[in-house]
């Protein structure tokens, strides 16, 4: 199946940038399965004013779930919890210059990484989760089918 | 340095197919259904090149109807098969998991206009055992088709002994065998083959031929209503130039053979044996039952469009059976039918080589390919728990 991808996104795949694991991150979140193809771990150090001020990745999958995290990562990165809470997969996509439409379902994975590791956060933290840190596909892949 | 190991998917147009053609483009471009002399100068180069190609597999050339290629010869055949079968009450076809699409989306739409379809397992060697074949066969059974190689793993199958098996109930035996020819020794009466598809483009010809043979005494219902080209069967004017390279091709590809295999199957071996040293690889599909040039591996913690886009940057073509690389959240079906679990389904990567390919480019793979599977590997969550549950070591 013949599959574009932007100069960005083969850029970000190529280069992908914060990748790594955070060992002092005070958030971690975990979303995607193997069985599907795609995981994507998110690892967030929030300081005390809620500025996330290092943020590093680790993903199983294509190219677009690592292009996808990669750029997630770089528009979170010195942003506040509220501005990363309003991250969205469309963002992202635009930030790429594009997606596939098969690979729209990794944009979304992204997303949901950002939110569980947030979500990890108030946890931790023993903090009421925000509402808008729920996932709204519920880690089901098969709702990202086309 | 640039290398194309992705063979099965097509190949490169050989000099001697291209030279073969260029004469039909320009000077000799008649319309071989012309009764003037450029259009019998065309008539004559497309019976040469059918008695060249029907020689070649063993066949007589009145036997032999060219097509666009590989699926449209097994899209015809098993439906005028199927269809043929009902007409005498059988509504039974027999198939493998693994088969191409071009087989196996023809057999669901038959499935779902009424037929039975059983698709025998191809076991962890990716090979069909021809009990199984027989046990399966019943006096409903119109149709086997059954690939000559498999195109993702390679493996090859028994094809002389499962068409003796079918001959033994009567039934009619097809092969795909698409990978196979030009690249292994086919003689279909030798072998008993009623009918088989092939693609030019898999053997140095070009793209958009291909040819169904189709033992005398069948009676083949047309798949195209026109003119009387390919005996009335498939109507239309020919690709006399597509036609001319495939033929020259596949003499070409039959004159050296076994020198080729020889060369080819070493160069696969070496990288087979290279790419093994990789912790969590394997190899897919039998090691010693599969054609020349291909390999097929698995590397655990790895997704494979990851794996074939830095192989990209690399300046090496390779193909994958991942999902990602298919449009859906499902790998291969043939990596499946082997038995492998999905998550490592996901990390394969198929290398086909022949015999155009160098042994500098198996090195220059060997060289490339370890490191990027550390890199991805390292950036991979599930590489990750695969060490913490002590399933792979930290390399």
């Amino acid at each position: 199946m013949a599959m574009a991808y932007s100069e960005k996104v083969r850029d970000h795949f190529a280069n992908p940038r914060n990748v790594g694991k955070l060992d002092d991150a005070n958030g971690v979140g975990e979303v995607g399965n193997a069985v599907c193809g795609d995981i994507m771990k998110m690892y967030l150090k929030i300081d005390d004013d809620g500025v996330i001020s290092d943020v590093k990745f680790n993903t199983f999958g294509c190219g677009a779930a690592i292009a996808t995290s990669s750029m997630a990562t770089e528009m979170i990165k010195g942003k506040t919890i509220d501005d990363a809470l309003k991250l969205t997969n469309k963002a992202v996509v635009e930030a790429l210059d594009g997606l596939p439409a098969v690979k729209i379902h990794c944009s979304v994975l992204a997303e949901e990484a950002v939110k569980a590791a947030l979500s990890d956060y108030y946890t931790r933290k023993g903090l009421p989760v925000p509402p808008e840190c729920q996932m709204a596909c519920g880690s089901n892949c098969e709702a990202c089918q086309i | 340095m640039n290398v194309y190991f992705d063979n099965a998917a097509t190949t490169s147009v050989s000099e001697t197919a291209l030279n073969a053609m260029l004469p039909c483009l320009k000077e000799n471009y008649g319309n071989a259904s012309s009764l003037h002399a450029l259009g019998q100068e065309a008539n004559r180069v497309l019976d040469e090149s059918r008695q060249t190609i029907a020689s070649l597999i063993g066949a007589n050339p009145s036997e032999l109807y060219f097509t666009s290629g590989g699926s449209e010869a097994d899209n015809w055949i098993i439906t005028q098969m199927a269809y043929q079968g009902r007409r005498k009450g059988k509504i039974h076809l027999i198939s493998t998991a693994f088969e191409h699409h071009a087989v196996l989306h023809t057999l669901k739409k038959l499935e779902k206009e009424g037929f039975e379809v059983t698709l025998l397992p191809v076991h962890e060697d990716g090979l069909v055992r021809p009990e199984e074949l027989d046990a399966a066969i019943t006096d409903k059974t119109a149709l086997v088709t059954i690939m000559y190689a498999n195109n993702e793993i390679g493996t090859i199958q028994p094809i002389t002994e499962l068409a003796a098996i079918s001959h033994k109930h009567g039934v009619f035996f097809h092969t795909d065998a698409v990978q196979a020819v030009g690249h292994l020794p086919i003689d279909v009466k030798a072998q008993g083959i009623d009918a088989l598809s092939m693609s030019g483009h898999k053997f140095h010809g070009v793209k958009g031929t291909g040819a169904l043979y189709c033992r005398k005494g069948v009676l083949l219902g047309n798949l195209i209503e026109g003119g009387a080209q390919e005996r009335g069967k498939r109507a239309g004017t020919e690709n006399i130039p597509g036609i001319v390279a495939m033929a020259a091709a596949l003499q070409e590809a039959c004159d050296h053979m076994e020198e080729n295999a020889a060369r080819v199957t070493a160069m696969r071996d070496k990288l087979i044996a290279g790419v093994l040293q990789i912790p969590n690889s394997r190899l897919n599909g039998d090691p010693v039952k599969r054609l020349p040039g291909n390999a097929s591996f698995c590397f655990e913690g790895v997704e494979g469009e990851s794996l074939l886009l830095r192989l990209d940057l690399a300046g090496v073509c390779a193909s994958s059976g991942s999902a990602c690389t298919s449009g859906s959240l499902d790998p291969s079906h043939v990596l499946l039918a082997i038995g492998l679990p999905t998550e490592v389904a996901h990390g394969s990567l198929r290398l086909t080589l022949d015999e155009v390919n160098t042994e500098e480019e198996v090195d220059y793979v060997l060289e490339k390919l370890p490191g990027i599977v550390r890199t991805l590997r390292n950036m991979s969550p599930v590489w990750e728990d695969m060490i913490e549950a002590g399933t792979a070591q930290a390399y």
